[in-house]
């Protein structure tokens, strides 16, 4: 019986399991899509905090930034980069708490008691969270352009700014998934993902360049992959195609997402029945 | 399919679910002790016990999100451990936690169930419309499930178990929370589900829910299966009748004549009320008015009450079920 199964799922085996996969991410996507129509708040908030950041802060620290030397026209054009990494950072830093949330109701033990690919459930929320957040990051670019930031790469650059974010995004998506399947409850999540967002910010080239931090700082910002995800971003803003730059960007990121992954993999395995 | 109903010991038509000697530790916990069942197609099967007392565990070893420490399992014919994706395509699973999204319309929370089935996009919502007339939610489909009232979040949830067809539906206490009117509208919609030839494991620890919709029932006690019938005969096999008189004054005497009476287990004498439990009514009775009347003191009213599950639980665990419920403590001593 078993064998007849096995024979005659043979020749269309690989179509019917990218049928398969496809039906599994549709589902959990337009269910996270569906939800997030549903709360205007979030939506609000999502374009509302970057907005905050390049607007307001961009504000606050150009009359500071006057007096030391920031690389680009205005200080508004040198923060961009970081204002876009900044927003990517913590939508995926907080990205796996969905999944902690249908841990918490009993909806993900129903996601396993069905026949789904482990792999979709997770990779599922990657796609959301790159396309979420790429969203925001063009909305970003697009306002920082209103307000007379010009891009010394055009739309090309704009395009390697949003991939250079999304390998960023994986990575942090990636450990916030390892939270979401470690912790015991969303109490936990929250103040850990708190407590670890905004000194990662500051100690980080996205406010301030590298240069003028103390150089035990400057130590900690260069292990900080948002520093290298910042400087790819930037350099495709402020300065063009500089190809050692982008290697360099390039290099970083795909270590970072490595290790991440690996340990995602490592938490998740253990994790899942 | 002829076949369904007279399973064999060659093999011919496997039970829809098979535990054997299941046994599962949490930490120094013996959730499972020898566990061993089978349920035949067809059928609803009652998981009766208190909380604790292994319900739980058991099911979701027969889902697959649980490794058994020791013993087999097989639902539909297929190894839970060897076969895990096969029992998750043909099993589905009403949990007890509330897992339909809240931010979804009852019509949305199906069609994303038949996506994890692998239901393409037109067959989900064909499946989705049919169910939603199943459980009578048609005139609600396109609400939020966060505004439908407990018992339709229950029905919805009930619905989303049977997106696939699936040849085993194991319902986790279905009923528990629900106000009366609401739990007997399920049984109906259970019954209904059976009638198309799906199995189902139900766990319950409410006594009616067994006695009315099951048709046989385990009754489970500290991860083992003391005792598996239709509540028809447990009833029988382990619970008493009890005879009830009321006499004119008070007889305390008369009690340890009626305990030579073959039939008669049980004495109980409070005021001018004198109850035996027995396993045969009918010489107790006699017995009782005959020894009544030979002292002189002829009952004036006679009444008899059948066992209830209840007693049948009593007798074989030496505990009442709902007090244990009520403590909601799964470590009673």
């Amino acid at each position: 019986m078993s064998g007849t199964i096995t024979s005659a799922s043979g020749p269309g085996r690989l179509s019917g399991l990218g049928v398969v996969l496809w039906r599994e991410h549709r589902a959990m996507l337009g269910r996270w899509i569906a939800r997030l129509r549903r709360e205007p708040l979030t939506i609000a908030a999502l374009l509302a905090q970057p907005m905050i950041w390049l607007l307001l802060f961009g504000h606050l620290f150009a009359g500071m930034a006057n007096t030391a030397s920031v690389p680009g026209d205005s200080y508004v054009q040198f923060m961009t980069a970081g204002a876009v990494v900044m927003t990517i950072f913590n939508a995926c830093l907080q990205g796996g708490v969905e999944l902690l949330f249908d841990r918490e109701t009993g909806l993900l033990s129903r996601m396993f008691a069905a026949p789904v690919h482990r792999i979709s459930i997770v990779s599922s929320r990657f796609v959301y969270l790159v396309a979420l957040t790429s969203a925001q990051s063009a909305i970003i670019l697009f306002a920082a352009y209103l307000i007379g930031v010009r891009y010394a790469t055009g739309l090309a650059g704009i395009a390697a700014c949003l991939a250079i974010g999304a390998a960023f995004g994986a990575g942090v998506t990636s450990l916030s998934m390892v939270l979401a399947f470690s912790l015991r409850s969303h109490s936990q999540f929250f103040p850990i993902t708190g407590f670890v967002g905004l000194p990662l910010t500051f100690v980080s080239s996205a406010l301030v360049p590298v240069d003028l931090m103390p150089s035990w700082m400057r130590v900690l910002a260069g292990l900080n992959p948002m520093t290298h995800a910042i400087d790819g971003v930037r350099s495709l803003v402020l300065h063009g195609w500089r190809l050692d730059v982008l290697a360099a960007t390039a290099g970083a990121l795909l270590l970072f997402d490595l290790c991440c992954l690996a340990l995602a993999a490592w938490v998740l395995r253990r994790k899942l029945p | 399919m002829s076949t369904t109903a007279s399973y064999t010991a060659d093999g011919a038509a496997p039970p829809a679910v098979e535990a054997d000697e299941l046994t599962h530790n949490f930490g120094a916990t013996r959730a499972l002790d020898g566990t061993t069942f089978a349920v035949e197609r067809g059928e609803i099967f009652g998981l009766l016990g208190p909380n604790g007392a292994g319900k739980t565990t058991a099911i979701r070893i027969l889902l697959t999100l649980l490794e058994p420490n020791g013993g087999k399992a097989r639902v539909a014919g297929l190894d839970v451990t060897r076969h895990p994706i096969g029992v998750r395509r043909r099993v589905g699973w009403v949990p007890q936690d509330r897992t339909v999204d809240p931010l979804m319309t009852a019509r949305e929370n199906l069609t994303f169930a038949a996506g994890l089935y692998h239901l393409g996009t037109a067959a989900g919502r064909d499946r989705a419309a049919e169910l939603l007339r199943l459980v009578d939610l048609d005139d609600d489909a396109d609400r939020l499930a966060r505004a439908l009232s407990g018992g339709m979040r229950r029905r919805l949830e009930l619905a989303m178990g049977l997106v696939h067809v699936p040849d085993v539906l194991f319902l986790d206490e279905p009923t528990l929370g629900l106000d009366i009117t609401s739990r007997r509208r399920l049984w109906t919609y259970v019954r209904e589900i059976q009638r198309t030839g799906t199995t189902i494991l139900l766990t319950t620890h409410y006594l009616d829910e067994a006695d009315a919709l099951c048709d046989r029932v385990a009754i489970i006690h500290q991860g083992r299966i003391q005792a598996v019938d239709t509540p028809a005969e447990l009833k029988r096999a382990f619970g008493r009748a009890t005879v009830h008189a009321r006499l004119p004054e008070p007889a305390p005497e008369l009690a340890k004549r009626l305990g030579r009476h073959p039939h008669v287990h049980h004495i109980r004498v409070a005021g001018d009320v004198i109850e035996l439990d027995t396993d045969a009514t009918v010489p107790a009775t006699g017995a009782l008015v005959d020894e009544c009347r030979a002292a002189g003191a002829a009952p004036l009213d006679l009444w008899t009450q059948r066992a209830s599950l209840d007693d049948v639980f009593l007798t074989l665990t030496g505990q009442e079920l709902h007090t244990d419920v009520e403590s909601d403590s799964p470590e009673m001593t």
